[in-house]
């Protein structure tokens, strides 16, 4: 392998696949040729049912919308081209699905790639045993893995880091897209920068910030530019409305981090406590002095959801103020009925939560005015229950006991409830969650991630 | 303007998961002077974000000022599992309203 020194220029044009594209800021962002386009399909944001269910984040239309465009500009300009996360939770399955996006749109257009896949599902039979050895720990406050974790999951896939796509990139040289599974958001940024001499603090760090597009641009954006070389990166977003300015590129790695300045991944720790932000211009900034710390042991962070059980849910309005002046009081006897009528629910078997809009519905018990008396307020009740039958069973008496149970000093005593849909109360199918997001010590950066390559 | 509400000083107040076990907070100023008088006025300390949010300090995974971005970052333990049952706030981009009045001397 030659390892080449040269600035790169990388095109991201969206923050997401499948969001939208805006086609002017993307194009004039081609005619900049680019060395790459690449774009991150991934988030754990919607929530454990994607991967529990085996869904993607956008709907098929968008996906064909979005690879429409980046697909015309790696055809027609040679440009390659990285997916990584397809269709967000990144499982094998989501892999294939995009790959035959990528076919039908290239029949329909005549484009010929040469196109590699990662896959990122892991091996039970792997986490069982790396798990008996000691070598899985959780993942900030996750909780400590079980082994019944890990059968209970119905996917589990591992965040591939860089490596797996440099290797792709090294070893065949001659491909044209590569579609990766599971990956670190900035992972196939620093795949390909890591075979280009380039530091990998500067690669990790650009990486952090245009895996979400143009986020870090005012206003935020989505298609970005970033020129990198061995020890500074510049960023300019696509769209001319939009700039880059010291302070918003460095704000940009407090979004959705734990912190701003220590950031952990596959690998090692970027720090970027001694990181410098230089307006090139007012709308172009340089980023340098990001260091990156190997860590002893390479990790991956393993994600797994389980299906925990099926939901019903009723939802309805209470008006009447003398049942708001009591309504702790009204529910707490409401569930005192509820579990005579439905043991599981003291067991723990099924739930019943009550959700109080108007009063603490959002926040919970973070909510600093929860005892304020509102004159409206909406209720959501959710049961949880093993079956669907079970959880519609319960959450109509459940309904029935809101709308009807007297109350002291109740004048209203035709109903308590007020409720907009018919039927009162809906199934809402299988409720998930992220049972398994933990890290893994790994042999190689490579040995979880098998690739396959193939023709369009 | 002395005593003023956080949400009159800052650019941004926000709320946001980062992951799924941890929901995490940003305040961003736009004018240096303005963020070392926040900075500098102990509003934002950590005693005050445990009583503000009602958690136990250990809590509290970050509490930081953070220079080149002009930002606080405050970053919490999710206390309840993300999207799933008994969910409340599934992206947790509603949690930031009792900054916005907070008070600075």
């Amino acid at each position: 392998m030659s390892v080449q020194t040269k600035e790169l220029t990388i095109l991201t044009p969206a923050g997401i696949l499948g969001y939208g594209i805006p086609a002017e800021h993307f194009w004039r962002g081609v005619e900049r040729g680019p060395d790459a386009i690449i774009v991150d399909a991934g988030s754990t944001d919607p929530g454990p049912y994607l991967l529990g269910l085996g869904k993607t984040i956008v709907h098929r239309q968008g996906y064909m919308r979005d690879l429409a465009l980046v697909l015309q500009a790696a055809s027609e300009r040679r440009i390659p081209l990285i997916v990584s996360s397809a269709g967000g939770p990144g499982i094998d399955r989501h892999v294939d699905e995009m790959v035959a996006m990528i076919r039908e749109i290239s029949a329909a257009k005549g484009y010929r790639f040469k196109v590699a896949t990662i896959y990122a599902d892991i091996d039970r039979a792997v986490i069982h045993d790396r798990l008996a050895a000691g070598r899985i720990t959780e993942c900030g406050p996750s909780g400590e893995l079980t082994h019944q974790a890990i059968d209970d999951a119905v996917n589990i896939v591992a965040q591939m880091g860089a490596e797996p796509f440099a290797r792709v990139l090294r070893e065949h040289p001659d491909v044209d897209i590569i579609v990766g599974g599971r990956a670190y958001d900035p992972a196939p940024y620093a795949g390909l920068c890591m075979l280009h001499g380039i530091d990998p603090g500067v690669y990790w760090h650009m990486g952090k910030i245009v895996e979400c597009g143009a986020v870090c641009a005012e206003p935020k954006g989505r298609v970005i530019l970033a020129t990198v070389r061995r020890d500074s990166f510049d960023l300019e977003p696509m769209n001319p409305a939009e700039r880059c300015t010291p302070a918003s590129v460095a704000a940009h790695t407090l979004y959705e981090k734990t912190r701003p300045d220590l950031l952990f991944g596959p690998g090692g720790m970027l720090d970027l406590r001694g990181s410098r932000y230089e307006a090139l211009d007012n709308r172009r900034v340089r980023v340098s002095g990001s260091v990156f710390h190997p860590s002893e042991r390479y990790s991956v962070k393993l994600e797994g959801a389980a299906i925990v059980g099926h939901r019903t849910i009723f939802i309805g309005g209470i008006r009447d103020p003398i049942l708001l002046g009591q309504l702790d009081s009204y529910l707490d006897e409401v569930r005192r009925r509820m579990t005579g009528f439905f043991p599981e629910l003291e067991t723990g078997e099924a739930t019943m939560h009550f959700h109080v809009y108007g009063r603490d519905a959002v926040m919970g018990p973070l909510e600093p005015k929860r005892h304020e008396i509102p004159h409206e307020v909406g209720l959501m009740g959710e049961i949880t229950a093993p079956t669907q039958e079970q959880a519609n069973a319960i959450c109509s008496q459940a309904r029935i006991t809101v709308l009807h149970m007297p109350y002291p000093g109740q004048l209203a005593t035709a109903g308590n409830f007020a409720i907009p849909l018919n039927p009162p109360e809906n199934p809402i199918g299988p409720v998930c969650r992220f049972n398994v997001y933990h890290l893994m010590e790994v042999e190689s950066p490579e040995e979880l991630f098998p690739v396959r390559l193939l023709e369009i | 303007m002395r005593n003023a509400r956080l949400r009159d000083l800052a650019k941004v107040i926000r709320s946001k998961n980062s992951g799924p076990f941890e929901i995490t907070f940003d305040v961003i100023f736009d004018d240096d002077a303005t963020y070392q008088r926040v900075k500098e006025s102990g509003a934002l300390e950590q005693a005050k974000m445990a009583l503000l949010y009602n958690v136990p300090a250990e809590d509290i995974i970050a509490c930081m000022f953070f220079d080149p971005a002009m930002a606080f970052k405050l970053t919490l333990r999710r206390a309840w599992a993300q999207g799933s049952v008994g969910e409340r706030d599934t992206f947790g981009a509603q949690q930031h309203a009792p900054l916005l009045d907070i008070v600075v001397d």
